[in-house]
């Protein structure tokens, strides 16, 4: 499915600049964004170096356990699958509180190790689990509590009133949010088990 | 009002360091070797930086095509009149294309829509919403299971885009009826 889409939004550049005239831009494009793609990785090493360091603490230490213990009758409704010691559901709780907050350069080192823990407990290593879809279908529909960029970008434009987005968002975002969970259920249930 | 802006600038404040200090401290009065706990956890930071290259390159190089070539503004002329039917404002479109495909480029076309009608217009407000309730889903599938190494995504991919319909579609639907 992936692949298609990729072939997709290949094919179709090309087809449409043919029209536009824009072939250059797509060609600049292409290379340019290979070179960003490497940059952007590397870029994110040493934020994802500091979150793991602290994560491995916060696993050593127990706090990790401990979160999880306390989300545990949320996870088991939410992932049927993930036995219930696992340290992988507190990973999961705290990039999803990290997320809510806004704190993005946390989050994302956390839901990796998140992913690895789910990764470990996944019998085919090269297709997602049900737990795994369950989890980012979560992250995807981009719950927020606090929409930090958004409201920064407003202000920099001169709204006098930025938070009166806060409560529009959070009822949008919690549709959206509980959509994703019933939609990947209903996916779970009917959906086929492989690609 | 006034108040919840200040929670929430003291909030998004303190946050990170809370989180760090909570965390070392937690782990010191759990008596974990918290230094060699850091520098083991933090060794394996390289690994996945390089582990998602592969996997970022080909999504951001089809993203980056796609938006080069103008087939945005294609369907914009194509869909602008039903947006224009449905009184949503049409410059809402390239936000709504975009937003699954990428954060940056998303946050780009959403200060365009904001400095264009002003930061106090309907536009802009609904922008912000729709912003706020849908996420770059292509990058992030790419880059967690990139992490891990998963190249079949499953449903994990339909929920993605789908949420982000539902959410977007919320997000106008709350900003007609709130603004």
């Amino acid at each position: 499915m992936i692949g298609y889409i990729w072939l997709f939004l290949i094919v179709v550049s090309i087809i449409v600049s043919i029209f536009t005239g824009n072939i250059s831009k797509v060609t600049n494009a292409m290379l340019d964004n290979a070179s960003f793609a490497v940059k952007l990785s590397i870029s994110l090493i040493g934020v994802m170096a500091f979150w793991l360091g602290l994560v491995k603490i916060a696993e050593k230490s127990g706090l990790v356990r401990l979160i999880s213990k306390i989300f545990l009758p949320v996870s088991r409704c939410l992932f049927p699958e993930i036995p219930k010691d696992n340290p992988a559901i507190g990973h999961i709780a705290m990039n999803f509180s990290a997320n809510a907050l806004g704190v993005t350069n946390a989050a994302t080192p956390i839901g990796i190790k998140a992913m690895q823990e789910l990764q470990k407990i996944n019998d085919k290593k090269d297709t997602a689990s049900n737990s795994m879809c369950m989890f980012l279908g979560m992250n995807t529909s981009g719950f927020q509590l606090i929409p930090a960029s958004a409201i920064a970008v407003l202000v920099a434009a001169g709204n006098t009133n930025p938070t009166e987005i806060i409560f529009p968002t959070l009822v949008a975002t919690c549709i959206s949010f509980g959509s994703a969970i019933v939609v990947t259920k209903i996916f779970e249930k009917f959906g086929r088990k492989n690609g | 009002m006034d108040n919840l802006k200040y929670a929430a600038d003291v909030i998004s404040l303190w946050i990170l360091p809370v989180m760090v200090v909570f965390i070392l401290l937690f782990g010191a009065v759990k008596r974990v070797a918290i230094y060699e706990a850091f520098v083991e956890g933090a060794r394996s930071g390289f690994s996945v930086g390089v582990k998602i290259i592969p996997y970022l390159v080909a999504i951001l190089v089809a993203i980056g095509m796609f938006r080069a070539s103008g087939a945005i503004d294609l369907i914009e002329r194509a869909i602008g009149s039903v947006f224009e039917y449905l009184k949503i404002p049409v410059d809402m479109l390239p936000l709504m294309i975009v937003r699954p495909l990428s954060g940056s480029g998303a946050l780009g076309i959403m200060s365009e829509i904001v400095h264009e009608h002003g930061g106090n217009s309907y536009a802009a407000k609904m922008a912000a919403v729709m912003l706020g309730s849908s996420e770059t889903t292509f990058y992030v599938l790419s880059v967690y299971f990139g992490a891990v190494g998963i190249t079949k995504f499953r449903h994990a991919l339909h929920v993605g885009i789908i949420s982000d319909i539902i959410g977007i579609t919320a997000a106008i639907c709350v900003s007609r009826f709130m603004f």
